[in-house]
């Protein structure tokens, strides 16, 4: 094998100027996690408010939520971060795209929104699914009693619908954080895209690619550990009622 | 808003777009899902296989794949291709390993990981009685899973496979950033050359959007006729 | 009786898509009396309570509850249906909240009561159906006798005029299925008004006033207690009977 292999790399300056490479490893880490964090909550509001829609007993709501997922499950992750981030500025009125290729930051913005509404598509089919997985008798239930429809979704269903797609949910935000790193091709400087620089820079190839590698098993690791204690927290004890 | 836009750049790069980019896409998953597709089928078998220490491999193999983004798998094997050829080659120096090379080892070493995880859940799906049965009948592990096990698990799993055909053709997009043109390479290259980007990634999603609800709606189809077949 | 009825069923005719589930159905049910519906299943027994507190549309006929016409464009169904309570034969007990919250939230949602004043209406119909000590439970962990029990509380802590009994006891447990009837007599001996879907005949005879015999979407007995058991005047009544009063 003819690859000088040096794991001190990782203490050396890189010619960045801003720090050692390990320094520049976390910085891509702390984009990663701050893009996903924004991402995820976007698509879980985004998500339920599409997800529930597609549930009501209003059909022209239920086509267009439906449309909504179809759009956002189409066209692939790489596109849509390209619409976001070179296409957007250019099709609004002049003075706001203008602002908008002014902005700082401006990867990050569009990779939140981009990530954001293309897994918002796929919270809103899980939701929708684990409605109508419960038994048709609990909204039911809540209407005999005089509830609004509103409020069933609130205190009947929701509550409930929720708890079931906890695991789903988690693959679904484990998906969002691998997804930020499609961003690097728009400018966002996260973890694999540093970890691409840091190769580049010092032509230490496997050392800049398994540091990566550690740290986005770590970060799944977190993840799965949390979302299972949430998971227990928020476990209803014995099963609906009923047969 | 829309007053300079010239979606003639469209027309006239409509031949270099579909032949070059969207025949390359079609064929890098074409080949993707065929090979993936038996690589992970085998190594579903292996998992499931009551030996030894492989079976771990696989299950280890399997989870890092599917717990790392694919940008960063792309890299990885654009860069380990090489020294695992020198390795098995005995050169002295890394094999030279084309972009499109190991971007086809990698989306196919990917995609057998996918496929392993749905081939395993068809073939638990099917009941042991099912395995039991051909072994009572004197077929061996294999072919009772030749000709009993794996036809039924893969039956039922077609719309799964399907569907991550179909995730597999959007993803091939990604080979963007060892710049490699596939269809959004070449939509990328007239943009950037004509200046023309709204008109390029409009059109690119369009056309991604296209092929993939159509292929998503075969797929809808196929599972509700096979609803009524059962 | 002079008075008006409770529940006021008027050639009631409902579709679900071509198919005809109810087919002009006509029937009363005064204050204070109690109904027993039965019939073989696919009759429209369960359909037609539904009807009563608006769970299901209806095309064409009229139904008045308590003086209000459900077709009335005007009324606000939700504050009707928080009159009219209903017991489902799986319970439907909402599994993540406790027993007490199951009871509540009705009440402050709907009736707008305070978390106080409903909790001491909870706790004084859970004492009433013998489940005091299980109020801070959650469903899952009662059995399905006590589910139903605390089913039939949450429909009373509506103060409700007149209560729907949709196969209550079908999905118990023999054991478990006198500790509901229990209860139901009970309210029916204080003179709530009650519509019950049920295959329970032994109820009937204690305490129904009247018993409505359904078949294939259409009332075809509608007597009192003492005539429908003692001489039915239809053969599918008497067919039915026969085949469930070996019970």
């Amino acid at each position: 094998m003819s690859y000088n292999w040096n794991w001190h790399i990782f203490w050396e300056l890189s010619p960045e100027g801003n720090g050692t490479y390990l320094d520049m490893l976390f910085s891509g880490l702390y984009w990663t996690l701050a893009t996903s964090l924004s991402a995820w909550v976007l698509a879980l509001v985004a998500g339920s408010i599409v997800g529930i829609a597609r549930t009501l007993p209003i059909k022209p709501l239920q086509w267009l939520a439906a449309a909504y997922v179809e759009v956002f499950r189409n066209v692939p992750l790489l596109v849509q971060l390209f619409l976001w981030y070179f296409v957007l500025p250019e099709v609004v009125p002049h003075a706001f795209g203008l602002w908008l290729k002014q902005m700082p930051n401006a990867a990050f913005y569009s990779s939140v929104v981009g990530v954001g509404f293309f897994t918002s598509a796929r919270v809103a089919e899980q939701l929708r699914a684990g409605i109508i997985a419960l038994p048709p008798g609990q909204p039911m239930a809540g209407k005999a009693l005089g509830l609004s429809l509103a409020q069933v979704y609130r205190y009947v269903l929701l509550p409930v619908a929720y708890r079931i797609i906890l695991p789903p949910l988690t693959s679904e935000f484990l998906n969002t954080i691998k997804n930020t790193s499609v961003a690097l091709t728009i400018g966002l400087l996260e973890l694999t895209a540093r970890a691409r620089s840091m190769q580049e820079f010092s032509f230490q190839v496997f050392e800049a690619f398994t540091a990566a590698t550690v740290l986005y098993l770590l970060i799944n690791l977190v993840v799965v550990v949390a979302m299972q204690l949430l998971e227990r927290r928020l476990a209803i004890s014995g099963h609906f009622g009923g047969k | 808003m829309f007053g300079n836009l010239d979606f003639d750049v469209i027309r006239r790069s409509a031949g270099y777009l579909f032949f070059d980019g969207m025949s390359f896409t079609l064929t890098l998953t074409a080949l993707t899902t065929v090979i993936g597709g038996a690589i992970g089928t085998v190594l579903a078998m292996i998992r499931l296989a009551p030996i030894p220490v492989l079976p771990k491999v696989v299950t280890a193999y399997v989870n890092l794949t599917r717990s790392l983004p694919l940008v960063l798998l792309i890299f990885w094997f654009y860069f380990l291709v090489p020294y695992v050829g020198q390795w098995l080659t005995g050169a002295d120096r890394p094999v030279h390993v084309g972009a499109f090379s190991s971007s086809l080892i990698t989306f196919t070493m990917v995609e057998a990981a996918y496929f392993c995880e749905i081939m395993r859940a068809g073939i638990q799906s099917i009941a042991a009685s099912q395995t039991n049965a051909a072994r009572a009948v004197g077929l061996s592990y294999l072919q009772a899973m030749r000709y009993v096990v794996l036809p039924q698990a893969f039956r039922n799993m077609v719309p799964l496979l399907l569907t991550q055909t179909i995730v597999m053709f959007q993803d091939t997009s990604l080979v963007y950033v060892v710049s490699i043109t596939d269809f959004l390479g070449a939509a990328s290259k007239v943009a950037q050359r004509d200046g023309r980007l709204v008109e390029m990634y409009l059109f690119a999603a369009v056309v991604y959007f296209c092929f993939s609800f159509a292929a998503s709606m075969l797929v809808r189809h196929l599972q509700r006729r096979n609803e009524f077949v059962h | 009786m002079l008075e008006k009825p409770m529940i006021d069923i008027t050639l009631v005719n409902k579709l679900y898509g071509s198919f005809q589930v109810l087919t002009d159905c006509t029937t009363k049910v005064a204050k204070g009396e109690v109904v027993v519906v039965c019939g073989p299943s696919g009759s429209g027994k369960s359909t037609l309570i539904k009807c009563v507190n608006a769970l299901e549309p209806f095309q064409s006929g009229r139904i008045i509850v308590d003086g209000v016409n459900l077709s009335d464009p005007k009324i606000d169904l939700n504050r009707l249906r928080a009159r009219v309570g209903m017991v489902f034969q799986h319970f439907e007990l909402f599994p993540h909240l406790k027993i007490t919250e199951n009871l509540c939230l009705a009440q402050e949602k709907v009736l707008g009561r305070s978390r106080e004043e409903a909790m001491v209406k909870a706790m004084g119909l859970l004492e009433r159906v013998g489940l005091k000590d299980h109020a801070h439970k959650r469903p899952g962990q009662l059995s399905g006798g006590q589910q139903q029990r605390v089913a039939i509380a949450r429909a009373l802590a509506m103060d409700p005029v007149a209560m729907l009994f949709d196969e209550p006891t079908s999905a118990l447990d023999p054991e478990m299925i006198n500790e509901v009837l229990d209860v139901m007599i009970e309210l029916a001996k204080e003179g709530m008004t009650m519509m019950v879907v049920t295959h329970e005949m032994g109820f009937a005879r204690k305490v129904a006033h009247r018993v409505i015999f359904m078949d294939k979407g259409e009332i075809v007995e509608d007597a009192p207690k003492e005539d429908f058991f003692g001489k039915p005047h239809s053969d599918r009544a008497q067919t039915f009977l026969s085949k469930i009063l070996t019970h």
